[in-house]
Formats: structure tokens, C-alpha cells, sequence
């Protein structure tokens, strides 16, 4: 194999976040970035980490990043399938799943996340889909992580509606760095990706961003973790 | 006992102008076929339920079905959002749509609620979310422990509809794979259609699989690829491409017209609609 020198925001953001999950996490799962993110977790130093996809597949194994959450590859790689009454009944709320992947359109500075309307509900600019399992998901699971691009109009100093609290947001990873919450609760930044300076990711949030005191900067993508994701992307990801 | 009809049939003895319309499946065995009967069929002013709304309700949506619509997540999976769905929200087109909104979690205890004829499911949800302000979650205290948990009222739908992979001659139905919240949403109906892939002469037990007696079920009808641009686990994959084709299909209300038109109203049920679509060069 080449030596792998260049790599994309979005891959710096899913070795960031895989890099965060522990084996033998149990996980609960998303579409794109987390579901990328999760299974490279598995396929490098976390190979117990069990993927939870809200349709009900529990400890999937999928061979092909599926496009859904309810692709048949998970069902058919997973350990046992639940009804989703159950898998929020049960395994959710239960209190069964260490980590949660949440994205959104829109996170403040406590964590709290927004994927239901931009503008007015009543009369709202853009419709979004709405919160789907994100609402007990940010209540529930012990630690929350977020994945999202950096720009003024996503991390805002208002959300223009709360979809789930970020109470328990313990990182965020984002395309500049990671933010992760002080003592009461603000997100700051604790570290870069390579190349990236600070200040830019300051202007590119819509609040006054702190900056940990000892503000890191992320390891860059190491050739076998790229290499595990380029595999698991070149099998099947839709794009 | 269910009968075995035509979806036709079926659809026009049992769905109603202004009833309260479950069609499940979580992005498995979605019930496509039964909603392009219901837009043949011209129902009206339905009030639809369903966790996770994608481009079967876009369909019936945009066609000017539906007066109401609730739910917890409404997008294209894996590809974005629904334009029928987003233009009756933010344009009032065809109709306006009225939304009550809630979380998954939510809308499963609502489910299992109705399914067991309780007046409401418990959780512990909708914490400090602007959710509550715009849904009919009420918050209750536990009277053992004392506890602040949210209530939800049951879903109570007139029809629910669901597709399966199997029923057999007398009218069990089973089906495999993933569950979704199908079983809670027969059961919490007045009325109930599935439809089938195939019927068999006697149901083999799967792992896994849910199966619903057919005394539970007031009609069934074969639809063979009817849950087509989703899946039927052991019957035929996932069509990717459909839904990657639908976002350009939904985005204007003039080829989104002119494909119910073509593929839909054109045809008089599952199996030409699957001919006709054989026969466009692309879906559109």
C-alpha cells in the first residue's frame, strides 16, 4: 500500500471521533460521519465497540456502510434485531448505551442542539427533519458525542429551537477541532486539527468560543487509520 | 378472521376521506403499494401517523392526501429532506399541513400504549426540549417514587397499514428482519391492512420474526415488490438509487406531478407500477 499523505476534513473528523470511543463501548449510532466514524473504531483499536443503530439492530457488523439506518446488511450482521419500542424502551432508556451520536443544523455553546427549524416553527425558512431519536438519546446515553462542520451559521450564539439538551455533550468534534465542556458546562475549544489556527476557528463560531488553556492540536490521521476508512468507504458508501 | 381481498378492494372498504392513517415500517417493509392506492383512490384530508415519514408520505403529501402529519422524523434517510413534505410546511402546497411533532421514543410509547388500549404512554423524555410547546406531551409525577416523567397520549389510529413478507392461506402474517414499531401499530388500530409479499401455505418460523394472528388483522392483500423503493428482507434489496433519484423527482411540483401521474394514477396497481417503471429510462 502507498504511503498516505493527504487526507479530508471529514476523514480528520471521523479518526478523531473513532479515536474517542473505547473497546467495548457500547454505542449508539447514526447515519454518515458517526456511522463511519464507529465502525473504523471497530475495524482499528476498539474492535468490541457494539454498534447500536436505532432501527433496532443490535451489535451490527456491517461488511458495507449502509446508506440507511435500516439497511439489511445490519439486520443480517447483527447480533439480534429488536422492535423499536424496545430498543428506545429497553436498551435506550434502560440505560444500556455508553455513547450517543448526535448531529444537528445548529449547537450553542452548552451543547444543546437543534435539528427541527431554522426560523420560525410556525413559519419556518427551512423544515428540517426533525429530532428522531435525538431528544432521549441526549438524555440517556452516558456520554453524547457531536460531529459537525464548523460555520457561524451552525454553531450559533441561539438556537432557533431546542431539539435535545447537551448536558451530557462531552465532545465535539468538528472539520477545525474539538470542543469539549468546562466545569459549568461551555464548550471550548481544546484542540485543532493540523494547520488550523485558532482564530479560525473562533470566526467561525457565532460565539465568543473560549480557547482551553492547554489547546492541543489532533495527531493527523496515521496511515493505518486512513487506510481502515478508505476501505470501509470504497465498499460501498453512497456518496 | 382476515379477509384476503385485493389492496383495492381493501383500501376502499376500510380507508376513509378524514380517517386517522398509521402506514408503518421503519425503513423496512414501508407499505408503498398501500399508499399509491390511497392516491389512486383520491383519500383526502387524512391525518397521518408515522415515526419516520420518508417518500411514501412525501407521495401522499404532495398528491394533497393528507391534512395532518404526525411524527418524529421526516427526511429522504440517508439523503435529506422531503420536498412535498417541506413545500406543505413552508408554502401551504398543496394544502397546509398540520404537524404534531415528537421523538422517536415518544411516538413508540404512543404506539405500545394504543396497542395495549392504554390512554397514554410514560417516558422519561422531552426533558427542556422545545418539543413539548409544540405537541401534546403533558408531564405526570410517578405516584411510588414520585418521579417527573412525560405522557404521551396512545395512538388510536381508524386504519393501520404495514406490509410483511408472508401470510399464510388462513390469513397469519409474518414477518422478519427489522421490526420497526409494525406489530404496536396493527394493534393499536380500529382497522388494519397488510399486505404480503407472497402468501404461503404454512408460515416457517424465522429468528426473530413477529407474527400477528389473523383475527387481528381485518385484511390482507398480496403486493408482490409492494414495499418497493424500500426492502423486503429475503425478498429483494433496498432500492438506493430510487431514493437518490427522489430528491431531484420531489424537488419541483411539476415533474413531482408528473410523476404520480405517470407511475401512480397511470397505473392500477403494484404490478404496473413496476412495468412502468421498468420502462422509464430513469424513475423520473
Amino acid at each position: 500500500m502507498s504511503v498516505v499523505s493527504t487526507y479530508t476534513a471529514d476523514e480528520m473528523m471521523a479518526v478523531e471521533a473513532a479515536r474517542r470511543l473505547q473497546d467495548g463501548d457500547v454505542c449508539f449510532v447514526g447515519i454518515g460521519l458517526p456511522s463511519l466514524a464507529a465502525n473504523l473504531a471497530r475495524a482499528t483499536h476498539a474492535p468490541g465497540c457494539v454498534l447500536i443503530y436505532e432501527s433496532g439492530t443490535i451489535d451490527a457488523k456491517p461488511n458495507e456502510l449502509p446508506l440507511s439506518i435500516g439497511d439489511g446488511e445490519l439486520a443480517e450482521t447483527a447480533l439480534t434485531v429488536v422492535s423499536v419500542p424496545e430498543m428506545f424502551g429497553y436498551w435506550l432508556q434502560g440505560g444500556r448505551i455508553d455513547v450517543g451520536f448526535l448531529g444537528a443544523a445548529q449547537i450553542d455553546r452548552r451543547g444543546n442542539l437543534n435539528s427541527t427549524v431554522i426560523g420560525d416553527y410556525q413559519h419556518p425558512k427551512v423544515r428540517l427533519p426533525g429530532g428522531g431519536g435525538a431528544p432521549e438519546i441526549a438524555t440517556s446515553v452516558r456520554d453524547v458525542f457531536v460531529m459537525l462542520r464548523h460555520s457561524p451559521r451552525t454553531f450559533v450564539e441561539r438556537l432557533d429551537f431546542i431539539t435535545s439538551v447537551g448536558d451530557r455533550v462531552r465532545l465535539v468534534v468538528s472539520d477545525l477541532g474539538t470542543l469539549e465542556p468546562g466545569e459549568d458546562g461551555e464548550l471550548a475549544l481544546t484542540a485543532v486539527h493540523p494547520g488550523v489556527e485558532p482564530e479560525s476557528a473562533r470566526e467561525a463560531t457565532g460565539w465568543d468560543l473560549r480557547v482551553s488553556d492547554d489547546l492541543g492540536v489532533t495527531n493527523p490521521p496515521s496511515d493505518r487509520e486512513l487506510g481502515a476508512l478508505r476501505s470501509l468507504r470504497t465498499k460501498g458508501m453512497v456518496e | 378472521m382476515a379477509d384476503i381481498v385485493s389492496l383495492k378492494t381493501a383500501i376502499a372498504d376500510l380507508v376513509h376521506d378524514r380517517d386517522v392513517v398509521a402506514l408503518e415500517g421503519f425503513t423496512h417493509l414501508i407499505p408503498h403499494a398501500a399508499g399509491h392506492e390511497l392516491i389512486r383512490q383520491g383519500r383526502r384530508e387524512l391525518a397521518l401517523i408515522r415515526m419516520t415519514p420518508d417518500i411514501v408520505y412525501d407521495q401522499l403529501i404532495g398528491a394533497g392526501c393528507a391534512r395532518r402529519l404526525t411524527f418524529s422524523w421526516g427526511g429522504n434517510p440517508g439523503v435529506g429532506s422531503l420536498h412535498r413534505l417541506r413545500d406543505a410546511v413552508e408554502n401551504a402546497w398543496p394544502s397546509t399541513l398540520e404537524l404534531e411533532e415528537h421523538s422517536h421514543a415518544g411516538m413508540a410509547a404512543a404506539y405500545a400504549a394504543g396497542a395495549s388500549n392504554l390512554p397514554f404512554g410514560v417516558l422519561r423524555g422531552y426533558v427542556d426540549t422545545d418539543l413539548v410547546g409544540h405537541t401534546s406531551v403533558r408531564r405526570i409525577t410517578c405516584p411510588f417514587t414520585g418521579e417527573d416523567l412525560a405522557a404521551v397520549p396512545a395512538h388510536r389510529p381508524d386504519v393501520g397499514v404495514i406490509h410483511a413478507q408472508q401470510a399464510d392461506k388462513g390469513g397469519n402474517v409474518q414477518l422478519w428482519g427489522i421490526l420497526g414499531v409494525q406489530k404496536e401499530a396493527i394493534l393499536a388500530s380500529a382497522r388494519s391492512i397488510v399486505t404480503v409479499e407472497e402468501i404461503v401455505e404454512e408460515l416457517e418460523p424465522r429468528p426473530g420474526s413477529v407474527v400477528i394472528p389473523s383475527w387481528a388483522i381485518d385484511a390482507i392483500a398480496v403486493a408482490a415488490g409492494g414495499a418497493h423503493p424500500s426492502y423486503a428482507h429475503a425478498y429483494y434489496e433496498r432500492d438506493n438509487e430510487f431514493y437518490l433519484q427522489w430528491d431531484a423527482i420531489s424537488r419541483d411540483r411539476d415533474q413531482f406531478a408528473a410523476w404520480i401521474e405517470r407511475h401512480v394514477l397511470g397505473t392500477s396497481d403494484v404490478v404496473e407500477y413496476h412495468r412502468s417503471l421498468e420502462r422509464a429510462d430513469i424513475a423520473v
